[in-house]
């Protein structure tokens, strides 16, 4: 094991980030593991202009969900919404259950096999946050689909090989 | 690529690469401890970095660095010397394999054109205030070291991110920095890691410094001039994270008048979202409609005064390109790779990372390893490894596929202290027929119809998040 370690430090194209799984983002178009948090916007079920904003903080797993203008989401009522349970449950499909739980510090994660399962494993409360940097994040995302494309070469993208077709 | 070839290729290490290696290690253990705090071990191997480049134009200003650093004083103009002189080592261990490579495979390259040129640089000076902040957060990182990175390290990078995205001329800026980005971001704290990929983040690392130096990369490739004539496609290599991918095509041109056929590499890149993965990549790049129906369709394509720059890149124009005749992949490599003139590499590119030797494969018997499922490829008695984690979503290409082929078109590249090659595309007998299957055959969409229906199941990504940029962002 030490010899593959050390090889592996060796490796200019290491893999650090395991790939992302293909989801459906029509509900969620946007989860991620950043500023520790689990956080991600929540598409309105009722209203095309209205998106809710979600997260569960890493360690204490105080939750949030708002609308992107901080109205509290209305689902709050001493538990987590359905917003956050499909946060959870798509960032499950995204990233894979261990580094969803491991992230957010989830213990005796045995037998959970679902974002539900990790749903009733929080032990933490409802704390305000506010939603501004999350939504921002979440254009910023959005932003990337503007940027033109180049056919100036990149050649720093070497170190970035398209991987993972294990099909 | 013949036994005897591949035998030359694997008979040991070129001379001086090992221990070149072993300076950059050096270095690279400095930067995941961090240069606040060196101690005596680490300084030491600074020294024998600096010791190393003393008797070249770098030498003077790197032993002051090392001498300033081990005092405890890091400041910028140090550190951008320790790069350089890192920059060089790889420099020389590239030349050193290449040259390998090159005499293994017989080809024949072109000469570089000589130091570039000394013309003041083009680009605004507004744009040195961006990479004056990209510079301010790399000293923090080289200050932090790998080991202290913490949420809010990472998160420093965002303004000055943004900034560079919005600015087309330092793209491949933006495009590292961004990459390095996310790696730390998921790694974070990255003091409970089990292991660090120190010489990929120093990598990264340096790059990104030599990328933000005032003024701009020096050595940026310079149009050798407008092309014109045949270009046959030899296979597609596809780059990707998070928030960028890149199509490159290798293949041959044949210019107009009957000049050398020349080895060339053309480019498409775009930004994209994590969430954008698999076969939905190709519907970011359909600004290029001419080349991506050439790729799904094997065709070879007309191309009229593409600039071709001396770094062996074509800068494609999808309008000065016409769709030509149908050109199988092997086809084109059995007749044309051993004379094609391969193109030089521009000095700051030189780095094992970017060694990508298109190379034909057959004859061989292909092995699957039971540890990791590894492939290799027995040719002649010699192995030759296989990068099978090199196969991209958005193409057909699988392990599978590989270990049950007969003849391989790659890329030979070099990475961990060994040769392997990264398949293009490969011929494989599937139910008792020979079929080829190339990494750029979904160009215009999946044509497996189990991934056309998961495709359709999932949802279209891109216009999914498209529609949703068109009511949030701009209110």
């Amino acid at each position: 094991m030490d010899a593959d370690r050390a090889a592996w430090e060796q490796c200019s194209a290491a893999r650090v980030v395991p790939p992302v799984q293909p989801r459906k983002l029509a509900k969620v178009p946007f989860v991620e593991l950043a500023d520790g948090r689990l956080q991600g916007v929540v598409s309105s079920g009722s209203d095309i202009q209205r998106v809710y904003v979600s997260s569960i903080t890493v360690g204490t797993h105080a939750y949030n969900c708002s609308t992107n203008n901080n109205r509290p989401c209305g689902g709050l009522r001493g538990s987590p919404c359905k917003h956050l349970q499909e946060l959870v449950a798509e960032a499950v499909l995204q990233y894979g259950l261990d580094r969803v739980a491991r992230y957010l510090q989830i213990d005796a994660c045995d037998g959970a096999s679902s974002g539900a399962d990790l749903m009733g494993r929080l032990r933490g409360r409802h704390e305000p946050t506010p939603a501004a940097i999350v939504f921002s994040r979440f254009l910023r995302h959005l932003a990337y689909l503007e940027l033109p494309d180049t056919t100036e070469p990149i050649p720093e993208l070497h170190w970035f090989p398209a991987t993972g077709a294990v099909r | 690529m013949l036994g005897a070839q591949l035998a030359e290729l694997l008979d040991g290490a070129p001379p001086g690469v090992g221990e070149a290696l072993d300076l950059v290690t050096g270095f690279d253990e400095g930067l995941a401890h961090g240069f606040a705090r060196l101690g005596d071990e680490r300084a030491t191997a600074l020294a024998a970095m600096a010791g190393a480049v003393a008797a070249t134009p770098l030498g003077e200003r790197v032993g002051e660095a090392v001498g300033k650093i081990a005092a405890g004083s890091v400041a910028d103009a140090h550190l951008t010397a320790l790069a350089g002189a890192r920059a060089a080592l790889l420099g020389a261990v590239h030349d050193a394999l290449l040259g390998r490579l090159d005499a293994a495979l017989g080809r024949t390259r072109a000469w570089w054109g000589g130091p570039p040129s000394q013309a003041p640089a083009t680009t605004a000076p507004a744009t040195d205030n961006l990479r004056g902040g990209c510079r301010s957060w790399l000293h923090e990182l080289a200050i932090t070291g790998w080991r202290g990175v913490d949420h809010d390290l990472v998160s420093a990078s965002g303004q000055t991110l943004q900034a560079l995205l919005a600015e087309p001329g330092l793209r491949r800026l933006a495009v590292l920095v961004d990459g390095l980005a996310a790696e730390l971001r998921a790694s974070c704290p990255v003091r409970t890691m089990e292991r660090l990929p120190v010489r990929r983040w120093a990598d990264l690392w340096a790059r990104a410094l030599l990328l933000s130096q005032p003024g701009g990369w020096p050595g940026s490739p310079e149009p050798a001039g407008p092309v014109s004539g045949r270009l046959l496609i030899l296979g597609v290599d596809v780059h990707e994270h998070g928030t960028a991918v890149q199509v490159q095509v290798h293949g041959v041109l044949e210019p107009a008048g009957g000049a050398t056929p020349r080895l060339v590499r053309t480019s498409v890149a775009a930004a994209k979202v994590d969430t954008i993965v698999g076969p939905a990549l190709w519907r970011l790049l359909r600004g290029c409609p001419v080349l991506l129906a050439a790729l799904a369709e094997r065709r070879s394509l007309d191309v009229t005064d593409l600039p071709l720059l001396d770094s062996g890149d074509l800068l494609w124009h999808d309008d000065r390109a016409r769709a030509g005749k149908p050109a199988d992949p092997f086809a084109t490599a059995r007749v044309q790779l051993v004379g094609a003139l391969a193109p030089a590499v521009p000095p700051l590119d030189r780095h094992p990372v970017r060694i990508a030797e298109p190379v034909l494969v057959e004859g061989y018997s292909a092995a699957v390893r039971d540890r990791r499922a590894a492939v290799t490829l027995d040719l002649g008695g010699n192995a030759l490894a296989v990068d099978v984690d090199r196969l991209p979503t958005c193409g057909p290409l699988t392990p599978e596929l590989v270990a049950a082929s007969s003849a391989c078109l790659g890329l030979v590249r070099w990475d961990g202290g060994g040769w392997m090659l990264q398949p293009l595309a490969v011929q494989a007998r599937v139910k008792r027929r020979t079929i080829a299957t190339h990494n750029g055959d979904w160009a215009l969409g999946p044509t497996d119809p189990k991934v056309v229906k998961a495709e359709a199941k999932a949802g279209d990504a891109v216009a999914v998040l498209r529609e949703r940029a068109g009511r949030l962002l701009r209110r």
